[in-house]
């Protein structure tokens, strides 16, 4: 059985930033493997470790700087991996949803995976969308938001639970091959051991451009152009204290005082 | 010209994100000069029907196709709607069976998409608006298209107002019932245990600012100060560090306490969603630029390492040794 994980790394902004043109400056950036993408590699190395022949692939659309992001995977149990970028890719205003679950589709059709789990939303663009698009692109099944997942891999069906708004979760039976977005909370992503990081080092990682999987530079095209972006007018009217914490604290003391929440 | 609109139910009842599609929709089709038509696919449709029936809705689809949402029904239906109304605009929830069937929709049907939409305007072409990096910032988006497909974010639209006009009409489908490759074996309810959070009058309510479960005894000691009742955002939960009912937001409850204090919780629309009813919100937290701080009455821009044992003594609680 072979598993493709999607792995993007994301931006994470500083609390103080700076906006360049139509996107925040990159000193302001910090990059890390996206929160919901570290859940989903851990259950493919976790069914990976409870199945027999279970192989691990990783694939990533992101520059050679995402290789460090690519490496925490690897270290955490995933077989080998594939990054998809070129200077194509690099010179795009934005890769929007279709753009991106073409790229991954191309990649999953020369993998032929069982099984591809990606993560309910990437934390800095939060389309939400990525994975149920790649479904549709390949003809699998999918589930989104799934936070169980039990396999059975002779029947061909993955029973997943699917949280639901407002603390009520599906149950549903997918048929194999299926995409399903892992939700944060399905299981406990491990760190990464010493001897996983120096194993890491020697896996594959392979490097596609758009030729390479027999795509043209039109898959960046768009009809969504990116035309602006700011800082959101704080709505906010809140009184905020300032002072060192004693003082601050003597005012939210005061606070709850006055409004008679609390004695004492 | 069309805008068509799909509700959104479960367990027998309209979702309120189906009446706020009605207000974003009624909006779009002003800015279009287009009708609105709303599609209702399974469970009672002619119970949904009355209640869909509100201000600005032209036309109501009636799908009678099983009971609950399963996303195979649903977009073989939806793409057979759009196929005979030929809409502009294909307006769904973001909400999580919208993200179970709005990708494949616009995949299937080879139109762009635009998911949780904040804002709409214009129309030649249309520019949306939404967020990214956790809402530090908005972006707006042209879409070069004559049809396109966006998913609309929770109460970010009032609800349309009752007493619509609509002309109702049922659709005929024709499901291809080999294709349906999910099947829903029933529900669940999560989270129960012995705190309801949502009975509280004042919460305490801990983030991932907390940085590691053994500092989670400095905010239990607050609690206990002030008497309150301890809550969190959802990474807490997710590391296993408070049990699940203590979770506040989408996926967890929604509370309404006299006074919120969120502390180390940057605000993310999920958690938002849980707790905005609130009668006073209080932030701490670093960050001046967290979203929390548009929601919030009053705030501390501290590092709560220092705030919150300083305001443990201000009751006279001890402050534990973390
Ligand atoms: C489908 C779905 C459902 C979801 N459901 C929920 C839900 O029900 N509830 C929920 O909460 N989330 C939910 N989320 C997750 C949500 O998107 C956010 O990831 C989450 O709310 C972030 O939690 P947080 O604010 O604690 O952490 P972060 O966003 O990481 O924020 C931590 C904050 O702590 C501050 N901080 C750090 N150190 C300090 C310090 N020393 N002193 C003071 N402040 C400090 C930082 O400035 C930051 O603002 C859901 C997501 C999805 C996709």
């Amino acid at each position: 059985m072979k598993i493709l994980v999607t792995v993007k790394e994301v931006a994470e902004v500083d609390d103080e930033f700076d906006i360049s043109g139509l996107d925040i400056a990159e000193s302001s950036l910090e990059y890390d493997l996206n929160e919901w993408d570290d859940y989903a590699v851990e259950e493919a190395v976790q069914t990976s470790e409870s199945h027999d022949d279970v192989e691990v692939v990783t694939v990533t659309v992101g520059p050679e700087r995402a290789e460090e992001t690519i490496r925490m995977a690897l270290a955490k149990g995933a077989d080998r991996a594939i990054r998809v970028w070129d200077d194509t890719l690099e010179d795009a205003q934005f890769l929007d949803v279709e753009t991106k679950a073409e790229l991954i589709t191309a990649v999953a059709e020369e993998e032929a995976p069982d099984l591809v789990l990606s993560g309910v939303q990437a934390g800095d663009d939060a389309n939400g969308a990525t994975g149920v698009a790649v479904a549709e692109e390949l003809g699998f099944e999918w589930a989104a938001v799934v936070n169980h997942l039990e396999l059975d891999a002779d029947a061909e069906i993955a029973s997943v639970r699917r949280e639901l708004e407002g603390g009520i979760e599906e149950l549903t039976d997918v048929e194999l091959p299926a995409v399903l977005t892992i939700q944060t909370g399905i299981n406990e992503p491990r760190y990464a051991s010493l001897r996983g990081i120096r194993q890491a080092q020697r896996k594959p990682l392979e490097v596609n451009s758009l030729e390479d999987l027999g795509l043209d530079a039109g898959v960046v095209d768009s009809p969504v152009e990116r035309t602006s972006m700011y800082e959101p007018e704080s709505e906010s009217d809140a009184t905020v204290w300032e002072g060192s914490p004693e003082e601050t604290a003597g005012e939210l003391a005061a606070f709850l005082r006055d409004k008679g929440v609390v004695d004492g | 010209m069309t805008v068509l609109a799909v509700a959104e139910h479960r367990r027998g009842d309209l979702r309120d994100v189906s009446f706020e599609l009605v207000t974003a929709g009624r909006e779009l089709a002003d800015e279009l000069g287009s009708d609105l038509a709303v599609a209702v696919i399974g469970g009672d449709v002619e119970g949904f029907v009355e209640e869909l029936n509100r201000e600005g809705v032209d036309t109501i689809y009636t799908v009678a196709e099983g009971e609950e949402f399963n996303h195979g029904i649903y977009a073989q239906t939806i793409e057979q709607l759009h196929a005979e109304l030929d809409p502009a605009a294909l307006l769904l929830p973001n909400s999580v069976n919208g993200l179970d069937y709005a990708p494949a929709v616009a995949e299937q049907l080879d139109l762009p998409l635009v998911t949780d939409v904040i804002a709409l305007e214009g129309s030649d072409p249309v520019e949306v608006t939404r967020e990214q990096y956790g809402g530090k910032v908005e972006i707006t988006y042209d879409i070069g298209a004559e049809q396109y497909v966006l998913t609309v974010r929770p109460a970010e639209w009032p609800t349309a107002t009752a007493g619509g006009e609509a002309t109702v009409e049922t659709f005929e489908t024709d499901i291809d019932e080999g294709a349906l490759g999910t099947t829903v074996k029933g529900f669940e309810e999560v989270g129960a245990g012995d705190v309801d959070i949502t009975e509280a009058e004042v919460l305490v309510s801990i983030g991932r600012g907390i940085e590691e479960e053994e500092n989670i005894p400095l905010i239990e000691a607050l609690a206990d100060a002030l008497d309150a009742t301890l809550s969190s955002s959802r990474p807490i939960v997710d590391n296993g560090w408070l049990p699940q009912n203590r979770q506040v937001g989408q996926s967890g409850k929604v509370v309404t306490p006299d006074v919120y204090i969120a502390i180390g919780i940057s605000g993310a629309v999920q958690h938002v969603a849980g707790m905005k009813g609130s009668d006073t919100i209080v932030a701490i937290n670093t960050d001046p630029n967290a979203p929390i701080y548009d929601i919030a009455d009053y705030g501390i821009v501290d590092d709560l390492f220092e705030v919150i044992p300083a305001l443990i003594e201000e009751f006279g609680g001890d402050v534990p040794d973390i």
